[in-house]
């Protein structure tokens, strides 16, 4: 038997006798993504409403037939301005439309409750697009390219792609290579006759397979039960992910030449590369929004530059040629940290 | 003759401790060699470099006419290597551990499985367990088995018989007995004195510095020299009273009664009258046997004063 495929099978007992991790780690994308792609979004729907109208005429009567046929608002139906506020404040009902017709012409006024910043928002520009479809003045016409639902799912599936790689190839591997330093059993290694490149391939490779199998079911899940739209760049998505994987795995054998326990391994892993994967590269908080300074801070972020070209490529469907720049970025981030640790795992000594 | 080990004045640096300074000593083929010295007294650090894991500031190692840098991969598959702590995987079984160990020195559990089945025998036994759940002797076993499956020619072992009862202790030496038979030389590493015992050379070291190289024998008979028992019904009163006189360089507590170390002029008789005198009862005063723990009291206190 081959010496690297021992070390190849080695590693892969030490992932599947860890059962509680194991499953962790194949559940836990499953479970993110389903989360992200149904529970979790942006979406308002079944916004309770009231209405309260002094005069009726066939413009108010328009607009309370659109409310109630609309799917994302209960018509709680109609009451009088001074209950409104009582009705608020009890939690009653989340939004209230006032309806006055002045001379002849129409006045409303939307009294919504903004505990949730981004539902009230949400909610008040679907009120305001009830009224203006019915009063049909000038309609503004709006298209939403790309994900004409407004899905959020679309906007999750490469954030999470983006986060779960980092989870399991840079905090496993880091550990890994880290747990043998603590035991001693890296000494072992090194006392043997193969090389120091043998044992990091040995170490990464195991930890790439399964980041396959973590990929071929996050894409299974994605285009399979979210819906994202199949096209040939499957393709590319697969060899961008690829790529990110191994930018991933570079991580954790750069972490694991830093820290000494498994603990460090495990926060330096957490704290310099999960945290910002999750506030800075765009996977909940638009970049666009961020101060400045932490929007140069994003660019150092692998995961910003692998979520944007996965945007590109899964939702605007767009094709290689246009992530040119993301995927430089991400083979040079991949060599560097490759270099660096290479180097200073073998001067170790 | 080529020796089997040989250093010469290696010096070892960690920032501004001195691990090691100017240690030199030789190990010829097919001997067991001591190491003998007190915790943090630089012994880790040398089978480090001896196993090619650490470099040498100053001076150079060789093992098996191999220098330790230059020759490093050639000599890592001739020497078998077993660190203090034993280091396995514990979630790998007996079976999993010994074959994996084999394969990375390119070889196969069958082929020299001569050479560690009396070792092995009794984890046969049991070949699915992991190594984890495995009892200190048995681990301490099949990392022997694990460091002596590629057949090296130099075995060197780090205090392998720490965290081991008295029984596999003894097992283990006369496994390493067999061993040595067969050609193996040996250096280990130990701070039992009933263990240096078994090794045909010692050597002492403290501080990073080689203090003496000698058979056990001797080190034995040197550390006798001038050492003494001392008992009495009042043992506190007993150790005051011997410190006060002027031929008793130390005197301290061993076990149930006081080690006494004195100069040559010291004559037991005459000190047990005197402190008679001083009014204790039952007083005694006879020749001690040295043992490692005189030793290593020696040292401490020299370095102290």
């Amino acid at each position: 038997m081959s010496i690297f495929k021992s070390l190849v099978i080695k590693e892969a007992l030490h992932i599947v006798r860890d059962r509680r991790t194991m499953v962790i780690t194949l559940l836990m994308p499953v479970v993110l993504l389903l989360l992200f792609g149904f529970a979790i979004s942006t979406e308002v729907n079944d916004v309770r409403i009231v209405a309260v109208v002094d005069r009726h005429n066939d413009l108010t009567r328009n607009i309370l037939e659109r409310l109630q046929v609309n799917e994302y608002f209960t018509f709680q139906g109609l009451t009088t301005a001074g209950e409104v506020e009582g009705l608020l404040r009890s939690g009653h009902t989340d939004a209230a439309l006032l309806l006055r017709t002045d001379d002849g012409v129409l006045k409303s006024q939307i009294i919504i409750d903004a505990s949730n910043t981004t539902s009230a928002q949400a909610a008040t520009a679907y009120i305001q697009g009830v009224i203006n479809n019915a009063s049909s003045v000038s309609p503004v016409l709006t298209s939403t390219l790309y994900n004409p639902q407004m899905k959020s799912a679309y906007n999750f599936v490469p954030g999470i792609l983006g986060m779960i790689f980092i989870l399991i190839c840079a905090i496993m591997t880091s550990v890994s290579i880290v747990r043998e330093k603590e035991t001693g059993t890296m000494n072992l290694l090194l006392v043997s006759p193969i090389r120091g490149s043998t044992i990091i391939l040995g170490k990464l490779v195991p930890y790439f397979i399964l980041s396959c199998a973590i990929l071929a079911i996050m894409l299974l899940i994605s285009y399979g039960v979210l819906g994202m739209p199949v096209s040939a760049n499957i393709v590319n998505v697969i060899l961008i992910s690829l790529l990110y994987i191994i930018l991933s795995l570079s991580i954790g054998l750069f972490v694991s030449t830093l820290a000494d326990t498994q603990l460090t391994a495990l926060i330096v892993s957490a704290v310099m590369f999960m945290l910002p994967v999750i506030m800075l590269s765009g996977m909940i908080f638009p970049i666009e929004n961020m101060p400045r300074l932490l929007q140069y801070v994003s660019c150092i972020i692998p995961a910003r530059w692998y979520i944007e070209a996965m945007r590109k490529l899964m939702v605007q469907q767009l094709g290689i040629d246009f992530i040119i720049q993301e995927t430089v970025i991400l083979i040079s981030m991949t060599a560097l940290l490759l270099l660096f640790s290479i180097r200073k795992f073998n001067s170790v000594k | 003759m080529n020796e089997a080990i040989l250093l010469k004045d290696v010096t070892k640096r960690y920032g501004s401790l001195t691990a090691l300074d100017k240690v030199s000593f030789s190990v010829h083929p097919g001997e067991m060699f001591g190491l003998i010295g007190p915790d943090g007294s630089g012994k880790s650090t040398i089978y480090r470099i001896l196993a090619t894991l650490s470099v040498p500031d100053e001076g150079e190692a060789e093992v098996c006419g191999l220098n330790t840098v230059r020759d490093y991969r050639h000599l890592r598959t001739r020497i078998g290597y077993m660190p203090e702590k034993f280091s396995l995987y514990p979630d790998l079984s007996v079976m999993e551990n010994l074959r994996f160990f084999a394969a990375l020195f390119g070889v196969s559990v069958r082929e020299n499985f001569d050479l560690i089945a009396p070792i092995f025998g009794q984890l046969e036994r049991f070949p699915n367990r992991r190594a984890g759940a495995l009892s200190g002797g048995m681990k301490q076993k099949l990392a022997l088995s694990c460091a002596l499956i590629h057949r090296p020619e130099i075995l060197l072992l780090d205090e392998p018989t720490t965290g081991v009862d008295t029984v596999s202790r003894s097992e283990f030496w006369d496994t390493l007995a067999t061993l040595r038979e067969k050609g193996i030389t040996i250096l280990v590493s130990t701070s039992y004195m009933d263990e240096a015992n078994r090794c045909r050379r010692i050597a002492m070291i403290n501080r990073g510095r080689i203090l003496d190289t000698a058979t056990p024998e001797a080190l034995v008979a040197s550390l006798g020299e001038n050492l003494y028992n001392a008992s009495a019904t009042d043992m506190f009163r007993l150790l005051s009273e011997l410190r006060k006189l002027p031929e008793v360089t130390d005197c301290y507590t061993f076990g149930a009664t006081l080690h006494v170390v004195a100069d040559k002029d010291f004559i037991p008789a005459q000190a047990e009258k005197r402190i008679r005198d001083a009014g204790l009862k039952d007083v005694r005063i006879w020749p001690a046997k040295g043992t490692i723990e005189d030793l290593f009291i020696r040292l401490t206190r020299n370095e102290n004063s």
